[in-house]
This record gives C-alpha cells, structure tokens and sequence, in this order.
C-alpha cells in the first residue's frame, strides 16, 4: 500500500543563543530519531507534551524546516530536494490566530492564497464559497479579519488549508480556541476528508479528539516516539492499573508529594475543573490506594471519589510518564 | 499569464493591506508637505515656477524611495510578525514571486506621498501643474514605480542577511536621493558619485520622470534604462531570495521562535 508520508531516522536540532550580556549558543535536539509510515488516506495523531517535538516533527515534513538529518518522503517526493513537488500536495493548518492578512477581508485572504496555491481562475469563486460555507464563515466573510474572534480565525486557516484540495493535510492543534459545537464540526469536517482518501497528521492536546477520529497514535515525548497504535492498542501501556479520581478543595503541594510516594501509585496528576482540583491517581491493579489517598487528605473537603478502568489519557499519561527524557520548559 | 495574474492580485492585496494602516496613510499625506516646503525653499531663489514643479516631483520621487526602502527593506521581517511568511513560503511557487508583489506594493503606496506632494504643492504654494509632455508622464511615473518596486526585491532579500539592516536603511535613505538626482541635478554633485548614480535605477527613473515634466529630453531612453536595470535588480533580487529561503528553512527563521 502506498505511503502518503514516510520519515527515517528524522531529527531536529536547533542553535540558539540565549543571554544578552553574556550570550551563549545553545543546542536543542527538539527532534531524536523519528520514523514513521502514514498510509494514504490514514487520520494519523501526534500526541505529546509541550515542546515533545510536535511542530517541529511537523514543520519538517511540510517543508518548512530543512532537518538535520534523516529524511522523509511525502506523497513520494522528498521533503528537502522536491519541495514545490510536495508542497503542491499539501494543505498546512497550525492553532493560533496569527498567520492572516489581519486588515483584509476573509474573502480577500482566500482569494489571494487560491491565486498562490494554483487554483485555476475558474474554479476559484465555487471553492472559495463551498469553504465558507463548510467553516461556517458564510456572511462574514466581506468583513476585516481584524475583527474576528479567535474560533473565527482559526475557521478560517482551516478553509485556506483546503483550498487548494490537498492530498496531505498538516494539522497543527486546529482545534485551538474553537468552541465546543464548531469544534465538533471541526471532527466531522477531518472525519469526511480522511473518509474521502485525504491523508491527515493531526496534532492535538484533546484525547477525545485524538480518540475519536485518529486510525493510529503516535506518542511523542522528548523528540522520540514513545508509543504507537491504535488508540485501543494504547490503551494497554495502563494495563494492569486503575484509575482512581478524587475531586477535592484546597490540596497542598506537600500532600501531592505524598501520594506520589505512596506504595502502587505509578502516577498521579492535578487538574483545576472549575473551583474544584481532580486529583488522578493511577496505580498498580493489585493494590487499592484510595484507603492511603483519603487518609493522606485528610482535613480537605472533599467532592466525588471515583474509580474506573484506565482512558486513553490515562495511557498518555503512562506512556509519556515513564520516558526518561525530562523535557526542559 | 498565470504568474502576472499572481503578481496583479499579490500586489492588490498587499496595497490595500499597507493602505490601511492609519500611521502608514498618516505619513504618506502629512510628510509630504514638509517635503514641498523643502522643495520650494530650495529652488524658490530665482527660479520660475517650472522649476517647483520639477523640485515638487523630485519629492514626490524622494517618498517613492523611502516608502520602498523602507517597505522592501523590512518586508520579510513584517510578514514574519504578521505569521504570514511560513503561508506565503508554503505555496508552491519560487520565494521571489511571493515578495515581489510586496515589493511592488511599497512603491504603489509610495505614490501617496506624491499625490500628496503635488496637492500639497499646488495648494500652500501655488505650483501649477503643468506637465511638458503629459503622455510620457503618464508612462513614465508607472514604469519607474513598477522599476522600484523589482529594486525592491534586491533590498528585500539582502536585508535579510544582515545583521544590522535597520541601520543600514536609515543610511541609505538620503545618500540615494542625493546621488539619484532626486533632490538637485547630478551636476552639481562631485563627480565620483557619477558611477554610483549611473547604475542605480532610481536615477534613471528620477531622470526619467523628470524629463517628462520639465521637456528636458527625450523620456524613453531613461526610462529604457531604468527598467533594465531594475530586471537586473529582479534578478538577482530572485537569486538571493531563493538562498534567503532555503537558509531560513535550515536555520528555523521562517516563524518567530
Ligand atoms: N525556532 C526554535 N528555536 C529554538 N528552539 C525551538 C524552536 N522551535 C522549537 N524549539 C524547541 O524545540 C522543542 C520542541 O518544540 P516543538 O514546538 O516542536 O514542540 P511541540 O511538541 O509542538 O509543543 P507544543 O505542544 O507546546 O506545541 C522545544 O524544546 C522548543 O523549545
Ligand atoms: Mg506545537
């Protein structure tokens, strides 16, 4: 089966200088050694933590960034050496409200970047208005980007992307800043193009997301691929664990670093929903840490205590834990 | 015909784009009437009223320049800021026709301020304008406007690569009208900036507009001259600017770390 991209052995190194009375040249290796096989008309998911080397991985193979070394082929041409080649065939969309000619009109931008991306004249007007109409622009899109939320603006990157059909769509977070509703249209809409033969690489905080429309995941961390399958094939990295959720108030750092050290917890985090913390906590499937945890939050008023089975985030979160790369902030 | 298409719409956008930056039309119309007032106060002693016109189209030229220089200069970094450089440079089409709409589009606007000069001139100072041969002024302003604006790819991708371009450009702004002609005739000037004005197509095309309205000479060699030269400067300007890309991508300069 054809191969819509294929990497070998890609890495990225940035030099950078850091300091300003005493500058000194910096490397990063943001990229380490990346291979990967997206067959044509695959919906592909890149997950990893901030600064895993996403973008970058990204970037190099749409062209933008020239790697350090390896190489990588898109719809068969190379990245470095076919660069027009590739990116005739190729649709990028990053998160982000940048990136638009901001005192111009949506139609002006689509118009301008059609002429780049060679659509022919006669086909322009159709295309440009079956985008609007398939991002929901549809009667804004006289008005100045300038004025634009941002949901509004990422709408619109996402239909300069798909001007020009492409065959490999880059989608970096798109999903950035769009509102609930729009961005399950957003789904549909990356569900109806991979379903129509369009190869799509997809970056994403949002597991749902990731879960929901990717054939495979790649897990990336410190520039590595640290897992790779379908999202059920993920899932097994928490095998043998369970999950347990404790929503509470006012958790000190000190009682955090106690469950980390409890015997069996493997892993546990903290998100803020709302005014209330959720403490997740995943530990061995052998032991039972919630008598521990309780006793340890002891004197926090506590909400709702769950136990489940182990998530797709929950996998992330195993995969990504125990990589022995600690990325730097 | 597809790529003068790209380039007429390019062009399009990216003047309404700078056209509607308030500083930017601020400057364009205000600037202006201190350069009719220098113009004036320059060629007022003993001179006849021809003489403003040709000092008022000589600033009106001066603008045209700035408005490149500093326009084309500070192109690539602007489309930077704006995030648009990484879309621009993601089309498949040489980097050189991406920016040279740009370019060009910095020496339309520049225009403004020569309107504006001329309003200016002919509103504060009574300068009439009367133009000697009409038809090749017609010509001539759009064509040296047209020659700037492929000078302007030059300074575009040359700037990039150097490491203290904002002050370079603040240099060159009145060297250039000093050696062009624009300000007072070549004549005047020492004789070793004969060779460095003779192969800048800003001279020719300050000549050129020049003769156009003051029936000095014939137009069409100065303007044959000027866009020669200038196709020179797209040239290369296209050359660099294929270096300045491939570098870029190697030295991840394409987005704002
Ligand atoms: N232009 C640059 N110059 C220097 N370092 C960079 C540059 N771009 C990225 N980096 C570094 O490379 C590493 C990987 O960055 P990258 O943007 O690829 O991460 P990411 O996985 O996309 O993260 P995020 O989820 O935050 O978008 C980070 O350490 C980052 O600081
Ligand atoms: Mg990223």
């Amino acid at each position: 089966m054809a191969l819509a991209i294929e990497a070998r052995d890609l890495r990225r190194t940035y030099r950078t200088r850091t300091g300003w009375l005493n500058p000194r040249r910096v490397e990063i290796d943001a990229v380490r050694g990346v291979d990967l096989d997206v067959r044509r008309g695959e919906l592909f998911g890149l997950l990893g933590p901030n600064g895993a080397g996403k973008t970058t991985t990204i970037k190099m193979l749409n062209t933008l960034l020239i790697p350090s070394s390896g190489s990588a082929r898109v719809c068969g041409f190379d990245v470095v050496s076919q660069t027009r080649e590739v990116r005739r065939r190729i649709g990028y969309v990053f998160g982000g409200d940048r990136g638009l000619y901001d005192r111009l009109s949506a139609l002006d931008n689509l118009r301008y970047f059609a002429e780049l991306y060679g659509v022919p004249a006669a086909r322009q007007k159709r295309r440009i208005g079956e985008l609007l109409e398939l991002v929901g622009l549809t009667g804004r899109e006289r008005e100045r980007v300038e004025g634009y939320s941002r949901g509004m603006r990422q709408r619109l990157h996402i239909a300069r992307g798909l001007l020009h059909e492409p065959e490999v769509l880059f989608l970096d977070e798109p999903s950035i800043g769009v509102d609930p509703v729009a961005a399950r249209e957003l789904r549909n809409t990356v569900a109806g193009l991979a379903a129509t033969g369009t190869t799509v690489l997809l970056t994403t905080h949002y597991m749902a997301e990731a879960e929901e429309l990717c054939d495979r995941i790649a897990v990336i961390a410190g520039g590595e691929i640290q897992a790779l399958g379908t999202a059920d094939e993920l899932k097994h990295h928490a095998e043998g664990r369970r999950v347990l959720e404790v929503q509470a108030f006012g958790v000190s750092d000190s009682q955090l670093a106690g469950i980390d050290v409890l015997p069996g917890v493997r892993e546990s985090s903290v998100d803020i929903v709302g005014t209330a913390q959720v403490l997740t906590v995943q530990s061995d499937a052998t032991v039972d840490v919630q008598a521990d945890v309780l006793r340890l939050l002891d004197g926090v008023r506590l909400g709702r205590v769950t136990a489940r089975q182990p998530t797709l985030e929950d996998a992330y979160v195993a995969i990504v834990g125990r990589s022995p790369v600690e990325v730097a902030a | 015909m597809s790529v003068l298409r790209l380039i007429g719409r390019g062009t399009l956008l990216h003047v309404k784009q700078l056209s509607r930056s308030q500083f930017e039309i601020a400057t364009a119309l205000f600037v202006p009437l201190v350069q009719a007032t220098l113009a004036v106060y320059l060629f007022r002693a003993g001179s006849e009223p021809h003489r403003l016109l040709e000092a008022a189209v000589g600033a009106g030229m001066m603008a045209v320049w700035s408005s490149v220089l500093f326009g084309s200069g500070g192109a690539i970094q602007n489309q930077r800021w704006q995030g648009t450089l990484e879309m621009l440079m993601l089309a498949p089409r040489p980097p050189a026709l991406l920016v040279f709409p740009i370019t060009l589009a910095t020496a339309v606007t520049g225009t403004y301020a020569m309107i504006a000069t001329l309003l200016w001139g002919g509103l504060v100072y009574r300068i009439p304008l009367d133009v000697a041969d009409p038809l090749a002024f017609a010509v001539s302003v759009p064509a040296a406007i047209l020659g700037l604006g492929m000078f302007g790819l030059l300074l575009a991708s040359t700037f990039v690569l150097l490491p203290n371009a904002n002050a370079i450009n603040n240099t060159l702004e009145y060297p250039i009208w000093l050696v062009s002609g624009m300000l007072v005739p070549i004549t005047v000037l020492p004789g070793w900036t004969g060779p460095i004005g003779a192969v800048l197509p800003t001279t020719w095309a300050a000549r050129a507009v020049r003769e156009s309205v003051t029936g000095s000479g014939p137009v069409w060699p100065s303007l044959g001259v000027c866009l020669a030269l200038s196709f020179v400067c797209l040239v290369a300007g296209a050359l660099v600017m294929s270096y300045v890309e491939r570098r870029a991508r190697a030295n991840a300069t394409l987005a704002l770390a």
